[in-house]
């Protein structure tokens, strides 16, 4: 019998990376992801269930080893594991006061770390990325270019932007430009 | 660029990141067959396009995804208040208020 095509889901940008002076570019590895939205209560029993308190404030994240949840708006949450495999993650669906959709392969992630970082960022993205305004911790989705993503500060020198993975290529040369301003 | 405050991330957001969705506060009829014509064309299109102070929706599309509204000038593009989608509108005393 003939063998099945089965479509492989391609990373576009997978393998990418760029380092000056500055900072550092990398594509991140695959990861599983969630795209949650719930009300209050709902929210609550996931974290539960996830044993990670999903955020309550506007524009903050929680993590606990792999696994972040950023706060994306008042009933919108984006959970990332960079290690556990969706199965894992998925909340059961009896007694749903929740919608959970699995987005691992619509998203694809840079990670951009290093002093030039916060520049690098800021030359396509209209935000006010400084520590005082976008604290680490801090996540929001936003504008890049004319692309849209999600920013997630990790650490003080270091970002996670996740983006739509038909975007990625885009983001990527948006970044080049970016580590290239930042570092001169 | 402007910077707008997004009443649910309670937080001044880019311009960027918002997109205008139109006049405020227009009620949706609920005997939409019944109507006349032209009392449909008021309702749908009709809109008041002021100069000067609007009422008006805005959405913070590339932030939280939220509807919100806003009063703003026209002219001057000054944001005079924004509030959640569902608050009541403003009464004229309070617009006529926040314009001084
Ligand atoms: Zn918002």
């Amino acid at each position: 019998m003939a063998k099945a095509n089965v479509a492989t889901r391609d990373n576009p940008t997978s393998g990418n990376r760029l380092a000056n002076a500055s900072v550092s570019i990398e594509s991140a590895p695959p990861a599983s992801r969630i795209s949650f939205r719930a009300t209050p209560k709902g929210a609550k029993d996931f974290g539960k269930t996830l044993d990670l308190d999903l955020p309550v404030k506007p524009g903050q994240s929680t993590s606990k080893s792999t696994l972040s949840a950023l706060w994306i708006g008042p009933d919108e949450w984006l959970i990332i594991d960079t290690k556990n495999p969706i199965d894992k993650l998925m909340p059961r669906r009896e007694n749903a006061n929740f919608c959970a959709t699995d987005i691992s392969h619509r998203n694809v992630a840079f990670i951009v770390s290093g002093n030039g970082a916060e520049n690098t960022l800021c030359a396509s993205c209209p935000r006010d990325l400084s520590l005082s305004a976008f604290p680490v911790g801090s996540a929001s989705r936003t504008i890049f270019g004319k692309a849209e993503v999600v920013l997630l500060r990790t650490g003080k020198t270091s970002f996670r932007l996740e983006c739509w993975r038909s975007f990625s290529p885009y983001v990527w040369d948006l970044l080049v430009d970016g580590a290239h301003d930042a570092h001169i | 660029m402007l910077v707008i405050h997004c009443p649910y991330c309670q937080a001044d957001r880019p311009e960027l990141e918002f997109a205008n969705a139109g006049e405020a506060h227009i009620v949706r009829p609920d005997n939409m067959a019944e109507m006349t014509d032209a009392e449909f064309e008021k309702m749908f299109f009709v809109r008041q396009n002021p100069k000067g102070v609007n009422l008006e929706r805005w959405r913070h599309i590339h932030g939280c995804g939220r509807f919100f509204n806003a009063i703003r000038h026209t002219v001057s593009d000054k944001f005079l208040k924004v509030y959640k989608a569902g608050e009541s509108r403003p009464s004229d005393a309070e617009i006529a208020e926040l314009m001084k």
